[in-house]
């Protein structure tokens, strides 16, 4: 594919149309993603390329739609599963760790759950209860599954074929508040599925974020360096596995890290990147792991949800208290 | 019991059956009601049935003589796991002495294509399908948690989740149908795939959503509950007010509800069940009317929850007697032959016993292996400092 210009859901139609030319037995699931083209229109068009037996208009039942996908996964067939927003994936929590996760330890690895569950995650979008929400640390802490948060058109475009080429269960994150900014999308990947990239060089300070928050990071950084000081931006991309190569030679690098997430920081990943620092790069730090994430609270009504989601101040105030060191 | 509570509804609702019973005598609901399907009496004397009989006749006498063989072995080998359990060799068991001809019958009914979907308790269909009872076991006695390639004899693995299976059915039937292996005449193409669970599981939201995909995408699945009357100490009353096999009805396909004690009826049931599927008619819904003689599994006491009296009107309903009788007034089996099961029988035993107790406990490193298909960093981390740990003790030695 030669370079173009794409907003990033429509990077992700582009990679899932790829996917479905390349193999036939990809096939989407979900509410409301045939005719309408989901929620976000991220499947816009594909049903009428591909038809209804590929593109499948499913009841309205999230358990439904993850149980018959892994039925579909046994018979041969590569289901990519849409959940309409972060909140309603929890009818279907139950098939993805319990059943999804184990069938292949299970099996003795006789079977593959070789399935994609995209989920829009994350706030900021002025949304109702149950539609903005962080649930990444639920399924990274389950064995068994990939999780994945893309960030920008050019990853998003490439990071589902390679979910959906993996033989392992992929939980995708697509960071719903960025589905409408645009980017180049290049050639090929950037790295295999399950490593991080560093997207802005840095000396004084690792950021280290996924998701909706890499442009907050980005931005961050950019505002920092007008003060003098230069943050290095990894996007980590992928949460289970983490690369942790990636991330101690940041802070090996930069002796100061801050992870970012709009989940709550109270177990969240920051917690398991600021724990594996500690643990393998301690003689390198200046200074200890900072969090910057939500609260520990229920996500809150929109219009106070920005005192809620970690934004350019919050990042650079962690920035400044970790250099205060 | 449950049942009487159950009657009144039954006939309120007035569901009519959609196979007819013109020729079947009427019965009570605790014995499952007037549109139950039998076609052998617990006294062992044959019920004629309009439509039903020409499923039966088509069995030859050798494949009748086998459904009998089936029920003795897959009894005798629940028996041996039950013993093995109380001699500490088994962590634990699910019996499922009493529910024989129910699965005997569904599971004999199925071609080498289609696919079954059990819960843990259906060692007799893991039997018709030809899946070695040894590897039963090994969840059982806590060496692994399933173990066997569901694709070789077209049995997936054992799912305690409760009525879990039913959705992974459905979905395996949307495949099917993709496949375009339904409807097409050829016999050995056309696929059904069925899907067990219990009377407990129906309250589950996951077997109503399986219902729910089933339905609307006309899949090829046959929904197999065996209703032995008790989800480990709540009777149905607890479960469902109205009669399981009704269900069918909302989600836009047929029930029948069928002796769960009577091989042959749940032979043609299921037969005739799994043909509408491969034809490309749906779904179905069959309740095997049946009975847990025994516990739960093993780590319960069933007589905390229900009374002898109701243990001993089912043992007189035994599958295999009934079976035993009819085979013997109709000559088509002779003593040697019922000596000769016997004597296999017991050598299955004997085997099993011999092969359970030989099952080696896995390499504990083994645990790292298998959870996913690509490398994992932190699972190849975690596994060679495991491996380093325990080698660090055998150095010392």
């Amino acid at each position: 594919m030669a370079a173009t210009t794409l907003t990033l859901a429509k990077g992700i139609t582009s990679g899932l149309r790829a996917a479905m030319e390349r193999d036939p037995k990809v096939v989407l699931m979900g509410e409301d993603i045939g005719k309408l083209g989901g929620v976000f229109r991220v499947t816009e068009g594909l049903q009428k390329d591909f038809g209804e037996d590929r593109v499948i208009d499913t009841p309205l039942a999230e358990a439904g739609i993850l149980g018959t996908a892994i039925g579909m996964a046994l018979r041969g067939y590569r289901p990519v599963v849409e959940i309409q927003f972060d909140g309603f994936v929890y009818p279907a929590f139950d098939h993805i760790v319990s059943q999804v996760a184990k069938l292949r330890a299970r099996s003795l690895g006789y079977v593959s759950m070789p399935l994609v569950i995209r989920i829009p995650f994350g706030g900021g979008i002025g949304a109702v209860e149950h539609h903005s929400e962080s649930n990444e640390a639920y399924f990274a802490h389950t064995a068994g599954l990939r999780v994945v948060a893309c960030s920008n058109p050019h990853d998003a475009h490439w990071m589902i074929q390679q979910a959906i080429a993996s033989d392992d269960p992929v939980v995708f994150y697509e960071p719903k508040r960025r589905y409408w900014d645009k980017g180049e999308v290049g050639d090929g990947p950037d790295g295999a599925l399950g490593t991080a990239r560093v997207l802005r060089e840095g000396t004084d300070v690792s950021l280290f974020a996924y998701g909706p928050m890499v442009k907050t990071c980005l931005q961050a950084a950019e505002a920092a360096q007008e003060e003098g000081r230069s943050l290095e931006v990894v996007d980590l991309r992928s949460l289970s596995p983490l690369d942790g190569e990636a991330v101690l030679a940041s802070v090996r690098k930069t002796g100061r890290a801050v992870v970012v997430h709009e989940a709550s920081t109270f177990l969240g990943l920051g917690a398991e990147i600021s724990a594996m620092v500690t643990e393998e790069a301690f003689h390198h730090l200046e200074a200890p792991v900072l969090r910057v994430g939500g609260y520990n609270v229920p996500y809150p009504p929109s219009r106070v949800e920005e005192e809620f989601l970690p934004d350019l101040d919050r990042v650079l105030d962690a920035v400044d208290r970790s250099l205060a060191y | 019991m449950s049942d009487s509570d159950v009657a009144p509804l039954e006939t309120a609702y007035g569901v009519q059956h959609h196979v007819t019973r013109a020729d079947a005598p009427e019965r009570p609901a605790h014995e499952g009601g007037p549109e139950m399907v039998q076609l052998l009496t617990p006294e062992g004397e044959r019920v004629p049935h309009a439509e039903l009989d020409a499923i039966v006749d088509e069995l030859s006498d050798e494949a009748l003589r086998g459904l009998y063989r089936d029920l003795v072995l897959v009894r005798r080998f629940d028996a041996e796991a039950t013993a093995l359990q109380r001699q500490g060799e088994l962590g634990l068991w699910a019996s499922l002495l009493g529910q024989e001809a129910a699965q005997v019958g569904s599971g004999r009914a199925m071609r080498r294509q289609d696919y079954a979907f059990p819960t843990y308790r259906e060692h007799g269909v893991a039997w018709c399908r030809g899946v070695d009872p040894v590897n039963l076991l090994g969840m059982f006695r806590g060496v692994n948690h399933g173990g066997w390639d569901p694709n070789e004899k077209n049995f997936h693995l054992y799912t305690i989740i409760i009525g879990a299976q039913t959705l992974h059915a459905t979905g395996y039937a949307m495949g099917v149908q993709r496949d375009g292996d339904v409807g097409t005449g050829d016999e050995q193409r056309d696929t059904a795939v069925i899907a067990y669970f219990g009377d407990g599981a129906t309250s589950q939201g996951d077997v109503s959503e399986a219902l729910v995909f089933a339905g609307v995408n006309n899949s090829p699945v046959v929904f197999f509950c065996q209703n032995n009357q008790w989800a480990i100490s709540e009777p149905n009353e607890k479960q469902s007010r109205a009669p399981l096999w009704h269900r069918a009805r909302g989600f836009g396909f047929p029930g029948i509800r069928v002796d769960g004690n009577d091989v042959l009826a749940v032979y043609a049931v299921t037969k005739q069940a799994l043909d509408a599927a491969r034809t490309g008619q749906g779904p179905t819904f069959v309740e095997a009317f049946t009975y847990r003689m025994g516990a739960h599994t093993t780590s319960d006491d069933p007589t905390k929850y229900r009374v002898s009296a109701e243990v001993e009107v089912w043992k007189h309903r035994d599958p295999i007697e009934r079976y035993k009788r009819w085979l013997l007034t109709t000559e088509r089996a002779d003593a040697g032959f019922f000596d000769a099961v016997e004597a296999e029988a017991d050598e299955l035993g004997t085997s099993v016993r011999e092969r359970c107790l030989a099952m080696p406990d896995p390499d504990a490193s083994s645990m790292f292996d298998h959870v996913y298909a690509d490398p994992h960093p932190v699972t190849a981390r975690e596994k060679a400092a495991f491996e380093a740990y325990h080698a660090s003790f055998e150095e010392v030695r």
